[in-house]
Formats: structure tokens, sequence, C-alpha cells
């Protein structure tokens, strides 16, 4: 980890000012913020924990924990709202039985949303690992969610 | 490529990759902006690319896989070259036919042309379709004309041919004025003059001094810096290291939404490329001018579009803005003279260059002057990116580009400025769209969003939509941004459900002023903007919600019922499948209905009927 | 030389030294503004937002945090305007919905003629002025507490909200806190604070407790003294 650490601070000349691109490419090593590797990043880079602690919880791309195997990212941006994109909210949040920012109990999903995509033409926008669809209604997404995992409860709930 | 020592050595390049520009090779140039890829493009290039290689055609028929096009609506879409036929909603299936019928036979497909919704007419060629016919497009139409991942397409349509002639000049200064005199001002939002920016940052004392581009672009409903770095990330470029010449820096910034991969890959791509040949790094183009470009991804943060809140993140702190008493252009990023200007504003600087500042002020409106890129999304026909002459009306924009409001239903508002904007109401249609007149009604150009909304949007709905948006992405640094915000949003909570009093938008009101008046940045002092405009152009919105206890637009749960038509009702049984609770049943072919005990307002079942059946009170 | 500065506050002429924040020039011919987040000891900051002037050159008149605006030749500055005061107002109001007891914001409060606010109260206590996260960090130079998250549901906190690996235990967060919600306690020789126990260090002559170890040990590494020189006298026995 240690090594891992280093060398992404090393692509960056150990530079302070680098440290949310440093901190986004740790968290695409290690798929979140673990506290440990943001330890050894303070070390390396000289910055009190505190700092380090501030800017993973200030902004939005951080995680300070494990992240689902699939990454949904609903757009709830001007456009998206406009078109509906709550209700598609709400929809995913019953279906998965957790509310956006979170990561489902199995580790299996992680939902959020994202205040615009830059997507707006094609609003709602739900990325699904990484892939953007289009024009989301309800019915798609719970499509798209019976595909990726049959553990998912859709319709029993009353 | 080889390093390039010279402007002259720039010319003799530029001519070459020109004169092998043959205009009447086929070409299928086929839109890959994100909204096109999001529509399944990446499967239609690779068939073009078997189906080209299969016909062993790929010597004589070019594929140039662009950036945006704008008709995002309308994807995936190819136009093709010479004749400039435009083809749209294309599917992997119909490449065969294209490359047999249409290029080798030069026969046209009628069914993948654009039908005019108005006329019914099919339209054959890009120019002549009406999203186009009313665009002037200085900017953004170079998209259509190039491979973002390619240098020399740049250069063969004349790239950086700005640099070459500023550097020949060797008048610092004189770049300034002419960007001074061309009137252009910023397209990030505020409007500042462009030319006075520059030229306080190149008189400011300190140094280094440095250049950055603001491609942070937050303002949720516009994607137009992310289209243009993904489309023509060149433009960008040499209208920073024009920029950074007439300023007398050698430290450039891009500070990018890490939300817009495609368009870090392809600035990060265009700037190796740039370095490689001599526009970046030392000694550009033999001139002894040295300026090189960084790149730094943003985390997630609206704010960070504020010029401090900016500069404490490239400097890794958290994005908090500080007060702006001391100006950017003297004291901005590690407290040098730094001139921050978005992508847009950046992308117009070769064309002033080029084409003189004169052409670029007869453009436009007395203040206002050249083009402008909007998004003209939400409920509109013809969703996409526009670029208007500066005082088009927004008529123009909304009914002959944007083909007016879906589904035949009432236009309501068009909301633009972002956050820091406000909603404009039918009554103001007819007004010139330039940065003064949108001031004028309450809102603000902002980075050029327009969000079209319908007699479907609540207007309490989308205020609350915003406060609930800043309140998010307010840094908390200051009390009335921090709290003020949520607290209004706590007033327009109970609004909707129900619960509101008329004192409230009294209070409201107060509020708007005193955050507007004590927060520490633009963020919170413009934050009240969407609350003020809806309730100037919607109070009786408003008082529906509080007297009557009534959504008229059926948005607010609290508020609204919903129920099943029985003569519109088929027994289709759509709304009872979909139902999560069980609220919808009936017997098939019979008329349904909706439990109310049991129904969450889900609006699942309004999606499903395809009859109209639903019914929202 | 320093550069002296005339302008007029609520109509007074005011001589200042240039670089004088108005708050300052201001208290210098004891006109009292309100103020909740500066302090002399700590760079300007501007967040409370208590501290509002309105500010009038020529024509234009502009809202400016006193705290951080610097006298100008020539300013007009107004320090109790309806403008200022409805600021003033609000964000009193809001600081009450966080806290709605503290005697220092009841004052203020009632300075502008307000019993309680009209907004709806969550309590947390702290009003995030930042005055101990800053201190900590410019006064101290340790930085072992910061800001966690942002907007609405930012707050001062601990690294992960846990023991804070680099806190020397000097109390001082606790004690600039204008509302009182830092705890400190000391008991047997044992100072807590952010939930973590520090024990103190006693004077080798005398047996009086001195302070933190932790704190000791800091300023022996920051003056390059060995720790002894802390800790064989205290000041009282010195």
């Amino acid at each position: 980890m240690q090594e891992k650490v280093a060398q992404i601070i090393g692509k960056y000349n150990n530079d302070k000012g680098f440290l949310v691109p440093i901190l986004q490419d740790v968290q695409k090593e290690f798929n979140y913020l673990p506290k440990d590797v943001l330890v050894a990043v303070c070390a390396q880079l000289h910055v009190p924990l505190s700092r380090i602690y501030e800017v993973a919880t200030f902004y939005r791309a951080f995680s300070l924990t494990p992240r689902g195997k699939h990454q949904l990212s609903l757009c709830v941006g001007t456009a998206c709202h406009v078109r509906g994109a709550p209700i598609i909210q709400d929809g995913i949040e019953r279906v998965l039985n957790c509310k956006a920012g979170q990561t489902t109990a199995d580790l299996e999903f992680t939902f959020e949303t994202v205040n615009c995509l830059g997507a707006c033409a094609l609003g709602p926008i739900l990325v699904v690992d990484d892939e953007y669809q289009g024009q989301m209604t309800l019915a798609k997404a719970n499509k798209l969610l019976k595909k990726l995992g049959k553990k998912v409860a859709t319709d029993e709930e009353d | 490529m080889k390093k390039i020592k010279s402007t002259a050595k720039l010319r003799d390049l530029q001519q070459e990759l020109n004169a092998r520009l043959d205009p009447n090779r086929a070409c299928i140039a086929i839109c890959c902006g994100t909204g096109c890829l999001a529509h399944g493009t990446r499967n239609l290039v690779e068939r073009f690319e078997q189906e080209l290689a299969d016909r062993e055609l790929t010597e004589k028929i070019a594929l140039r896989r662009t950036g945006c096009h704008g008709f995002c609506e309308r994807g995936p879409m190819v136009v093709i070259h010479p004749q400039k036929i435009f083809y749209q909603r294309i599917k992997a299936d119909d490449v065969p036919e294209i490359i047999d019928k249409t290029i080798l036979d030069n026969e046209i497909i009628d069914r993948l042309l654009y039908r005019d919704p108005v006329t019914k007419e099919k339209i054959v060629h890009e120019h002549e379709v009406p999203f186009y016919k009313k665009q002037m497009r200085l900017v953004f139409g170079m998209n259509g004309m190039i491979e973002p991942t390619k240098i020399a397409d740049y250069l063969a349509i004349g790239g950086y041919g700005a640099l070459a002639k500023v550097l020949d000049q060797g008048d610092p200064q004189g770049v300034i004025d002419e960007i001074g005199a061309a009137g252009l001002r910023g397209r990030g939002g505020g409007g500042f003059p462009t030319g006075r920016k520059w030229n306080a940052t190149r008189k400011a004392e300190g140094s280094p001094k440095y250049v950055i581009c603001n491609a942070d672009e937050g303002d949720p409903g516009a994607y137009m810096d992310r289209s243009l770095l993904e489309g023509n990330p060149h433009s960008v470029l040499e209208g920073m290291i024009i920029g950074a010449y007439a300023i007398g820096s050698s430290h450039g910034y891009i500070y990018v939404r890490n939300e817009y991969p495609l368009a870090v890959e392809n600035i990060t791509l265009a700037i190796n490329k740039a370095r490689e040949i001599g526009l970046l790094g030392e000694n550009i183009l033999g001139s002894g001018f040295d300026f090189d470009i960084v790149i730094n991804r943003g985390g997630g943060a609206f704010v960070c579009g504020e010029s401090s809140a900016l500069f404490a993140s490239i400097e890794g702190r958290i994005g908090e803005p500080r007060a702006k008493y001391v100006h950017a252009t003297d004291k901005g990023l590690y407290d040098k003279p730094t001139c921050l200007n978005n992508v847009e504003t950046w992308a117009n600087v070769p064309l002033i260059v080029n084409k003189g500042a004169q052409w670029y002020a007869s453009i436009g409106t007395e203040h206002s002057k050249g083009t402008k890129i909007f998004s003209l999304v939400g409920k509109i026909n013809n969703t996409g990116l526009v670029e208007v002459p500066m005082g088009i009306t927004l008529r123009e924009i909304v009914y002959e580009i944007g083909g007016g409001i879906p589904k035949g239903r009432k236009f309501k508002a068009v909301q633009t400025g972002g956050p820091s904007g406000g909603c404009i109401p039918e009554a103001y249609l007819d007004m010139p769209v330039d940065f003064d007149e949108l001031s004028k009604l309450g809102t603000m150009m902002g980075s050029g969003g327009m969000i079209v909304m319908d007699e479907r949007n609540c207007m309490v709905d989308v205020a609350k939509y915003f406060l609930k948006f800043l309140e998010q992405e307010s840094c908390g640094k200051c009390t009335p941004c921090r709290e003020g915000i949520y607290q209004m949003r706590k007033i327009l909570d109970r609004i909707t459900e129900g619960e509101g009093k008329l004192e409230d938008l009294d209070t409201l009101e107060w509020m708007c002023q005193a955050i507007k008046d004590g927060s520490l940045c633009a963020l919170g002092a413009s934050a009240p903007n969407p609350v003020l405009t809806t309730l100037r152009y919607f109070r009786s919105e408003y008082e529906a919600h509080i007297i009557d206890k009534k959504c008229p637009a059926g948005v607010c749960k609290a508020l609204i019922t919903y129920g099943i038509d029985p003569d519109k009702c088929t027994g289709c049984h759509a709304c009872a499948r979909v139902c999560p609770t069980g609220a919808a049943s009936g017997e098939k072919k019979e008329v349904h209905q909706i439990d109310q005990e049991k129904c969450i307002k889900c609006g699942a079942c309004y999606e499903a009927c395809k009859f109209d059946a639903i019914t929202i009170v | 030389m320093s550069q002296t500065v005339t302008l007029t506050i609520d109509g007074r002429q005011v001589q200042a030294e240039a670089g004088t924040t108005l708050l300052e020039a201001a208290r210098s011919v004891n006109i009292q503004i309100p103020h909740l987040c500066s302090n002399e000891e700590l760079a300007p900051y501007g967040a409370c937002r208590m501290c509002m002037v309105e500010i009038r050159h020529g024509q234009r008149t502009r809202m400016v945090a006193s705290c951080i605006y610097e006298v100008e030749e020539g300013l007009e500055v107004q320090t109790a305007t309806e403008r200022v005061l409805n600021v003033r107002r609000l964000v009193i109001e809001l600081m009450l919905a966080r806290n709605p007891t503290h005697p220092t914001l009841l004052q203020m409060a009632a300075d502008l003629g307000i019993e309680k606010t009209r907004f709806e109260v969550e309590v947390k206590g702290c009003i995030l002025c930042g005055l101990c996260v800053r201190t900590c960090r410019e006064v101290v130079g340790v930085s072992a507490i910061g800001f966690e998250g942002r907007g609405t549901t930012r707050r001062i906190a601990t690294p992960f909200n846990e023991a804070p690996p680099d806190c020397i235990a000097c109390g001082a967060c606790s004690a600039v806190c204008p509302v009182d919600v830092i705890p400190l306690k000391e008991k047997d020789g044992i100072r807590t604070i952010w939930k973590t126990d520090y024990p103190m260090q006693r004077c080798e002559s005398c047996g009086r407790l001195i302070a933190p170890v932790k704190q000791l040990e800091y300023f022996a590494k920051i003056t390059n003294q060995p720790l002894s020189h802390f800790t064989e006298h205290c000041v009282h026995c010195r």
C-alpha cells in the first residue's frame, strides 16, 4: 500500500497542490479512501491529517466508505429535474432500499445523485457503471436494476 | 510530428495539411459527443470501421469521429461530405445502407432524414435544418470539421494561425487592446470585460502570473464548455496561449471537472501534442516566449466555479471562497496576479485575433458582443447546444431553433443562469438575450443554461430544487449562505407540503435581500435569485399552494392525488403491473382504480399508462 | 513609514494607518461593531457576517465585512443602516436556530431588538465561526482539528472523529470558542479534550501541574530545547 501511495504522489512531484487529484487517483486505486491510506498520504505529503480529512469530506467525489460493486449515478441537474429525475430517484431508493449517497448492505450497489453530468439534452440521465443511459424512466431504471442483480427485490414492498 | 521552430514553418505546415484536404473526398463525420455516445454511437463507429474495411474503402472514404454537433436530441447522427447530407437517429444496421446507397451511389435514404415537425417536410442538408438555420456557429461550428484528438485537423483549418499572428506582431499590449475593442465579455457568469481583466493582470505587480481556464462547468443544465473541450480542445489552448502572451504569463492551469472524463482525456492529449510540436513549453515557435499548462481535476464542488474557491482547490485545500476586496488580477492563485476565464471565453480569442475586433464587435448588441452558446434543454423539442448572436430573442431560440414545447403543452418559463439565475415567464419571450437584458429581469446569463419548463413544472418546486442544490453546494463558510439557504428551503418545504402561511412569502423576500447583502461570495449572493424571480413572476402559484393547498402543476406530492379517468381507462392493467404498492388494481379489460391509502404517489402508473387515463389533481 | 488614511465612520472623521481594517478603525474611536469570528491573533476570515457595514464610494454603496475590508482615503462607512441591521438580524436569528441559549448570542440579539429566532431550532451548539480551527492552525500551529463536510452538514471535527493524532491538548480551541461548546476537563492529572485523555506534566521541583505532556513536548520541539527545560521548574517556582 505504501508503495502504491508513493507511486501516485510521485506522479505529482510530491506537490501538495495536487491533493485533490492525488486523492482521486487513490480512490481509483483502492475503490474508496481507506483511513490507513489517507494516513500514509498525510505522512508522505507532509500535510496535516486534518487537512486531508477536510478535503476528503468536502468534495463530493470522495467516499470514506467502501463503494458497491455497481455504481449508479443519477443526474439531478435542472434539465433532468424538470424531466422527472426525482420520480426516478424515489424509485431507485425504494428498490435498492438505500438512500442516495449510500451503498447497499450487501455492497452490490452504490447509488448517488450528481448535480449535473453535462449531458442535459438526454435527461434524465442514469450512469450505470460508467455507461450513460439517457431518457431514463422508472420502468427503464427497474429493468437495468434487474439486469444487474437478481438479489434485488423489485415489486415486493407495500 | 517534429517540433515547429518558427511561425513561418507553422504556416507552411498549415498549408501543407490544408492542401491534403480534398473537398470532394467522401467523408463521414460522425458525432461522438457525450450525448451521442449515450445514444450508442460507439457501436456505430465500430460498424462503420468494419463495413468500410470489408469493402476496402478505408483509404477512399474518410471517417471522422468529431466532437458534439449540438443537436443532441436527434443523435446518433452523421453528416456526409461533400454534400453535407444529414442523417439522424441512426442505428448500426443502417450503416451498410448508408455506405452502399448514399456514399457509393449518391442516393438519399429517406427514412434517416430529419423531418420538420411543423411543415412535415424532410430535410436533406445539415444547414437547412431549422435547428441550425438560425444559429451562428462561429465557435462551435468547427467541432464538425475536425477530430479533436488530431492536432493536424485543427492545423489544416488554420488552427494556431492566430497565435502565429500575435507572435509575429510582437505587441502583447496590442492583443489586449484588440480583445478590449472587440467587446468580449466573460462567458462564465458575470460577464466581466475580458480585455480589462487581461490588462489588470498584465499591469499587476508580482510574478509568476497565472492564466487559468475554468472548466469546472457546474451550472446544472449547461454543458457547452464540456462539448468545446471534448470537441475542439486546441481552440481553447490557442486562446490561452495568446492570453498568456498578452498578459506576460508562463504558467497556465486548466481546472476541469472530473465528472467529464472525455474532456479530461481530450484536453490532456491536446496539451501533450501541442507541447510535442512546440506550441507549448519553452521558446514557443522560436519566439522566445515560454508557456506551459497543467491540468487540475476538480473534486465535485459547484462552489469551485467561484474564482477564489477555485484557487483554493488548485492549492490543494477545500473550496472555500475568500472575500474579494482584492481582485484576483492582483492576488489570485498563490496570491499572485491571475487571469481566470472560462472555456468558451478562451475559445473566442483566436476568432477575434483572426478576424479582428471590428468584425467581432459588429455581431451582437451594444454592450454584449459576439455569439453565445446556450444549452437548450428541458421541455423543448430540439434539445441541444445552440450558438446564437447576442440579442436574439428568447422566442426565436425557444420556438424557431428549439421547435417549441413537446406534447403540445404550454410554455411556462425558461430558466437561465443556473442556480444564480431566475425563471423568465412568457411575457418576456420577445426580449433580446444579452448580459444586461437578462439582469434587468432578475436573472443572468450565467454560463448559458436555458432550461425550458412547461405547464407540468411547478415553480415553487423549481425554487425549492435550486435551494436544495445550493444547500448541498454551499461551502458552509458564511452564515447567511449556509444557514439562510437551509432555512429558506425549510419554508418552501412547508409550502409544498400544504403547511405554508402567507407571511412566509414576506419572510422569504426579507431573507432574500439580507442573504444577497450578507453573503461572502457570489454563490450566496445570487442564491436568492430563483426564489425572487419565481415570487415575482409566479406569485399566484405560491398562493395556490398556501391558500388552496393545491399544486396547479401537479408536482408537489403532498398536494396531489392520483386517479383514473374511467372514460379513458382500457383496463390494460399496465398501471397495476408497475405499481410498487398494489394501490393501482383492477380486472383486465375493466376500469381500474387507485387505492389512495396505499398510493405513495411514485408516478409509475402515470408513466406506464398509454391512454392518458391517469389523472393528477 | 506607514501611511495615514482619513475616512468617515458614521459621520465621524477617523484617521487610521493604511492596512487597518474598518472594524479596528471603528473600534479606535469607540464605535463598536458586533462580530463573532474575528480575532486579532488570526488572519481575517469573514465568515460570521455580523460585522457587515455599508460603504460609499462616490455614488455607489456596497456591503462589506468590516473585519476584512481595509481603510481607504475618503471612504464613507455606515455601521448601522437598515440594510446593515437586516443582515445582522438575519445572521443572529440563524445562529440562534443552532444555539438558542448562549448568553453572548442572546445579548447580541437583544441589541438588535430580537428575543428569539423565528426559524426552526435544531440545537447544534456550535455556530461554525471557525475560531477553534483557525487558532489551532495559525496560533498553535498543529492543525489537529478541522472542518468536516460542507454546506449545512459542515461541522468541526477531528480527523475521522477519532482521537486527533496532532493534538497537544493545549486547550486553545476551547478557550477561544465564543459559545463554549468545546468541553475541556481536568481531573486527577488528566486533561480531557476531544474525547481523549492527555496526562499532565508535574513540575519536577514543586509538583504542581504545568501542562499536558504532549504540549511540553511540542514546545521542546519547536523551540529546539530539551524537554527538561520545561519540566524542571514551573512558572510558580522558577
